[in-house]
């Protein structure tokens, strides 16, 4: 018998449009397969198992009837909880958030409902998406299904946990500064960060605004391309949502996926040739840059000096933007409330709130971005920042005139130890090193498994120009094609 | 150069309200310490006539067809209060007694 949480969400699509298999039976196997695993991964806050059962029933129900349904109706998902899900907790993996229910759902969620996904539960984060491990989650971490001593990466690492675990075979993320694509390099999965204004932040409990952008993870190339297709475009909800179609990201993951890279010029950022990465991640770069050039692939250098900026830039933006952001939770209108009692004034009761709710992490950006924001410090940290920011994106117009995509490592290191970098913040930052440049530029970046180092995943970035994201699903299918497949260790 | 002291770390604090704990200064003030030093990189760039770049799309004044369209309603918007009173969110008293 098949194992139906093993199939991709492709597969499980044609199953369900060919009445092999009822959308009910998939996402009872998904749920009892979360009932099993998630003692050892701890990928999920909230388990909606009765939300999920009714609607893979109405699929059901809709396909009984003859009504069209999609390329993806029945198929379960699991979705980050920084994402609003109506009348189901949403939390950010914060405190300040505990036993939130939003009122309304994220424009993303309503056109996945819309598109018949069904909704599995919310996954576990770093607070408010800040943190490269999911340790910063005030709900305890997740563990990686490769090695449960391990951290799965992070912010997303419990949408990258649950699609290696095989408890999903799609999730959503967000993606700030790497948060999609590094935790996808440490699991083994499949991780695309959309161009920044390609997917609506509409419902996304924001973090940086004008770095956050919502994407897919998934198994397989073509399934975040099919995700992806359901979840971007156009929404009027939001402001810096870009009024164009999303390039057809399936289409260019198809195509991949024949195996024929012949004219595409593959750009390989000359900083980020290995440098600073560990001796296993630099081999697979290395081996999978030549797996592209055998698939037809030219291969140019390229140089992007300002690349190295980009991680002291982004330490500085996102904590100013998060800094006022994060203004908005002083328990008025949703979640916690403390010192409430007739002794404390407004102010007090302010301050005692946010801190209890903010975790350690979070209450250092905010203090970070305050002193970035100050007055006699904002020119050199946060306006400086931003002109730095400015000289990225003209590395990237450079590049992208010599070469269509550029390629690098995801992450400077395989997955690391729980517990082996929290106490030095600073260290910790250091695994957004090559995803952080595509974040300040807008443009889209995927991680694809590039293989395995001392037996564990090491990812390959890729990297586009703004609203060219089909660029990026052709080469990642093209690799995907090429190298075996990794398969975690039985849980 | 020294970045930050322990009293500076006080001080954003207190403007982001946030009642740290002496415990908490001790720890942040050496871990920002170490932070500020790493992203003060950022002034070794020469980009004096470089403008700054605020945001990835440039997008201005986003317009939209002026459509009445459903919003929530007041016990929607109430539903997460962590303390509601007469349809409103309650606070802590703002004034003092005789203002």
């Amino acid at each position: 018998m098949t194992d139906v949480t093993k199939l991709t969400a492709a597969e499980l699509g044609r199953k369900l449009a060919a009445k092999e298999l009822s959308a009910v039976e998939v996402a009872t196997a998904h749920l009892d397969r979360i009932d099993a695993v998630e003692g050892k991964v701890h990928a999920f806050l909230h388990v909606d198992r009765d939300g999920a059962l009714k609607a893979a029933k109405d699929v059901d129900d809709a396909r009984a009837k003859g009504e069209t349904t999609g390329p993806l109706a029945g198929v379960p998902i699991a979705v980050k909880d920084v994402i609003t899900t109506k009348g189901v907790p949403t939390t950010a993996g914060s405190k300040i958030l505990e036993g939130w229910r939003p009122p309304y759902d994220a424009t993303i969620m309503t056109r996945m409902r819309e598109a018949g996904l069904v909704m599995l539960g919310k996954t576990n984060m770093d607070e408010f998406a800040m943190g490269s491990s999911t340790e910063y989650s005030a709900y305890g971490p997740t563990y990686n299904p490769w090695d449960t001593t391990r951290i799965p990466g992070g912010s997303g690492g419990g949408s990258a946990a649950a699609v290696a675990a095989y408890e999903a075979p799609l999730a959503i993320g967000t993606d700030t500064g790497g948060s999609i694509r590094q935790p996808a390099a440490v699991t083994g999965t499949v991780g695309a960060k959309p161009t920044y204004g390609g997917t609506s932040r509409y419902g996304l409990v924001a973090f940086s605004s004008s770095l956050d952008t919502p994407g897919p993870c998934a198994r397989t190339v073509e399934d975040a391309a099919l995700l992806h297709a359901i979840i971007g475009g156009h929404d009027p909800r939001d402001s810096t949502s870009i009024p164009q179609p999303v390039p057809d990201v399936v289409a260019a993951a198809r195509l991949g996926a024949t195996g024929d890279l012949s004219g595409v010029r593959l750009g390989l950022v000359k900083e980020f040739a290995g440098d600073g990465a560990e001796p296993g991640v630099a081999a697979a770069y290395r081996e999978s840059v030549d797996a592209l050039v055998k698939l037809g692939a030219e291969v140019v250098e390229v140089s992007c000096p300002s690349f190295k900026f980009a991680l002291p830039a982004y330490y500085l933006i996102a904590p100013s933007e998060c800094s006022s952001n994060l203004a908005r939770f002083d328990g008025v209108r949703f979640g916690l409330r403390s010192g409430d009692d007739g002794k404390h004034s407004l102010e007090e009761v302010m301050q005692l709130t946010r801190e209890e709710g903010f975790g350690a992490e979070v209450k250092r950006r905010i203090i970070l971005g305050t002193y970035a924001l100050s007055a006699g410090y904002y020119d050199a940290y946060y306006g400086q920042a931003q002109k730095v920011r400015t000289l990225i994106s003209r590395d990237f117009a450079q590049a992208f005139e010599k070469a269509d995509v550029l390629v690098a490592p995801t992450t400077p290191f395989v997955a690391f130890p729980l517990g082996s970098r929290t106490s030095d913040p600073y260290q910790m930052y250091l695994a957004d090193l090559y995803t952080i440049p595509s974040n300040l530029y807008g443009g889209p970046a995927i991680s694809v498994p590039a293989g395995l180092s001392e037996g564990l995943p090491v990812g390959l970035q890729i990297m586009a120009p703004t609203m060219a994201d089909d660029r990026m699903y052709r080469v990642a299918a093209a690799l995907e094609s090429a190298l075996p497949p990794l398969t975690p260790p039985a849980l | 150069m020294a970045t930050i002291s322990r009293e500076e770390v006080a001080h954003l604090a207190r403007l982001a309200r946030l009642a740290v704990t002496d415990d908490e200064l001790d720890t942040f003030a050496g871990q920002l310490d170490v932070i500020l030093q790493a992203v003060a990189q950022v002034g070794e760039v020469a980009a004096v006539d470089v403008p700054p770049t605020s945001h990835s799309v440039p997008l201005t004044n986003v317009f939209r067809d002026d459509v009445v369209v459903p919003g929530l309603t007041r016990d929607e918007a109430l539903s997460g209060a962590p303390d509601a009173e007469d349809n409103r969110f309650r606070v802590p008293r703002i004034l003092d007694e005789e203002a």
